[in-house]
């Protein structure tokens, strides 16, 4: 039986398809204006890719900013049990999962089950997710893909005073003004991000058997800033962070 | 960027008291506001408004004192060594390099509203180019109670800028526009701007027109001003300054929400920080300060 | 006088209200603060008063959420350092 999970994202849709404990296929779509129509894309896309019928699933939940509206699913999980149930699926020593979103991050302490025993989330403000490094990059005029790398060839350490995506976008213009290179600015932008994550990852308490999921954990110099922030070295990233929620989703049936 | 300029423009300028005689008097005072956005000069002269200038705030503070000061001392013969005492306030008040002291916006601010508005004024807010300020003095326009949120930049003229920018109407228009439309629309959900701004494009995808997705935005900001003040709360009379004064947009469906009138004064909105900053230059020379 | 440090942004309100009556200045909240977000100085906001009284340092002031994070967990918070300290009970947090 096929259990098909659906991270309903600000950004972007994610579809895994998991059968007897592994996984089958996996697919993402922008989430565009109709989430539930780039939902049934990223499920087709899902299929197809599996060579399965939509009568092959069994059961369908969702997860994420989005997943209410989502009608034909047969139900849905918080993120942070969806972003738990999946970590400890990939990585069953993990019991810090801190998930950084497009427009949302958190941080999920949980046990050897996935069941979540604690959480913080940085919300409703761009400064504390991908939103910030996103509008950072337009400033810059450098693609957002281009962002961590640029920001690892950094020679100095600036701050950033501004604390809010828009402000910092001004800053940001007036150091290009001052001719500060565009390696350190981003390096700055990174520094910004990391610093509000690591606060919110502290209220939870910082485990060092930790992972980082979600789009953000994407980006190399978002995990160098990070590593330098909380002052480890080694540090857990998920292979393809941004369907860990989407894997718990699906594993979260029978649960 | 140079776009985001266009649709900020509004004019400077400059204004003398047409028939004082500044040599006649005793005490010369001034007070320099540097804003992130605007800045202000203003010359007291035995305790009452000799001139003042209103311009852009450059990218350099010192800069923009200097063009501040000067701009308001043009045409009058007054020159800066003619200033005898100078308080500097403002986002980059640290940046006055003619000052003899800086002051913080916050008592500057209190002081002039009191000095604009009269000494029944007890709530001041301030809504500036990166911050807003909830302000409480007493009688002679002493702080009792403030806060300043510039963390955040919803409720600011920055904020404003960005959904003017979006929609490509000029900032000074925003307040009337949201005005046009059959009914009041439900307000945007995001306090953040960033995520607003999403919203917004998401409307008007969905069929609303400016003027409707200006009116949601004006009521939200609205709104969340109004929650900052209620932290320290709205007391009669009260009094706003600051660029966004000039905004009816917010304006007007604030004084709905708190069920209050703002009063009026015949003063410049934007002048509160550089007044406040001229008198107590004014007092400070009254109290023997060199 | 009350100054409330701090900011509004979409995920809350975050402020530390120091009430400069009560502030006696004796300084044994600065200290106690982990990440030293407080300071002693002249009361910035009556510049004719000489009186000296606590304040969240000024560049703290923007992110005082994060800076204060780790004094508020998730859960199992217990008393604040800062307010532990205040005998006069001059410092108060609005989360």
């Amino acid at each position: 039986m096929i259990k098909a999970g659906i991270d309903v994202g600000a950004k972007t849709i994610k579809v895994v398809l998991m059968e007897d404990g592994k996984i089958r296929a996996k697919a993402k779509v922008l989430s565009g204006f109709d989430q539930e129509e780039s939902a049934k894309e990223a499920l087709e896309q899902a299929l197809k890719e599996a060579g399965l019928s939509r009568e092959a699933i069994g059961s369908i939940v969702t997860t994420g900013n989005g997943r209410k509206a989502i009608s034909y699913a047969s139900g849905d999980v918080t993120e942070p049990r969806a972003a738990a149930l999946g970590a400890v699926f990939l990585y069953p020593s993990v019991r810090t999962v801190i998930d950084i979103g497009a427009e949302e991050s958190r941080a999920i302490k949980c046990d050897s089950s996935g069941k979540v025993l604690d959480f913080a989330v940085n919300e409703k403000c761009a400064a504390g997710s991908g939103a910030f490094t996103e509008a950072m990059a337009r400033a810059l005029e450098v693609p957002l893909e281009e962002m961590g790398p640029l920001s690892l060839k950094a020679t100095q350490s600036i701050p950033m005073n501004a604390q809010c995506a828009v402000f910092a976008e001004s800053e940001v213009i007036s150091l290009i003004h001052s001719k500060t290179q565009k390696a350190d600015i981003a390096r700055a932008v990174h520094d910004g991000l990391s610093s509000r994550v690591v606060a919110m990852v502290r209220r939870v308490g910082l485990d060092p058997e930790l992972v980082l999921i979600g789009g953000v954990a994407h980006n190399p110099g978002f995990v160098e800033s990070f590593k330098r922030t909380v002052g480890i070295d080694d540090v857990r990233t998920a292979e393809e962070p941004e369907f860990v929620s989407a894997i718990g989703a699906a594993l979260a049936v029978g649960k | 960027m140079a776009e985001l300029q266009e649709y900020w423009r509004w004019t400077e300028y400059t204004w003398r008291h047409p028939e004082m005689d500044w040599r006649q008097g005793k005490r010369i005072a001034a007070g320099i506001d540097v804003g992130s956005v605007s800045s202000q000069a203003l010359i007291l002269v035995d305790g009452e408004i000799f001139a003042f200038s209103n311009l852009r705030t450059g990218s350099n503070s010192p800069d923009s004192a200097n063009n501040a000061i000067k701009a308001a001392l043009k045409d009058t013969g007054m020159e800066i060594k003619d200033l005898q005492y100078t308080v500097g306030t403002g986002y980059g008040r640290v940046n006055v390099p003619f000052a003899n002291r800086a002051i913080t916006e916050i008592a500057c601010h209190a002081r002039g509203a009191n000095f604009m508005a009269g000494p029944k004024v007890r709530t001041v807010l301030d809504m500036g180019g990166q911050d807003c300020k909830a302000i409480h003095c007493d009688e002679r326009g002493k702080v009792t109670n403030f806060l300043m949120n510039d963390k955040c930049a919803a409720g600011t003229g920055r904020g404003m800028e960005v959904m003017a920018d979006l929609l490509s109407i000029p900032i000074k228009d925003i307040g009337d526009l949201s005005f046009q439309v059959d009914e009041e629309p439900q307000p945007v959900s995001s306090t953040c701007v960033v995520f607003a701004k999403s919203e917004a494009l998401g409307l008007m995808r969905s069929g609303w027109s400016k003027n409707m997705v200006l009116a949601a935005y004006c009521s939200a900001m609205a709104h969340r001003v109004s929650l900052l003040l209620g932290r320290i709360g709205v007391e009669d009379q009260f009094f706003i300054t600051g660029g966004i004064a000039k905004n009816p947009g917010i304006v007007k469906r604030l004084e709905q929400e708190l069920g209050i009138q703002a009063v009026k004064s015949q003063h410049d909105s934007q002048i509160a920080g550089a007044l406040g900053a001229g008198l107590f230059a004014d007092t400070l020379l009254q109290k023997g300060a060199q | 006088m009350i100054a409330n440090y701090g900011y509004k942004d979409g995920s809350g309100e975050f402020f530390i209200s120091i009430d400069t009556d009560k502030c006696n200045g004796c300084g044994d909240c600065v200290p106690v603060c982990p990440p030293r977000l407080l300071e002693l100085a002249a009361d910035e906001y009556d510049p004719l008063s000489e009186k000296t009284v606590a304040a969240v340092r000024e560049e703290e002031r923007k992110k005082i959420k994060y800076t204060c994070a780790p004094c508020k967990p998730a859960s199992g918070r217990g008393p604040l350092p800062c307010m532990a300290a205040c005998a006069p009970g001059a410092i108060n947090h609005s989360w």
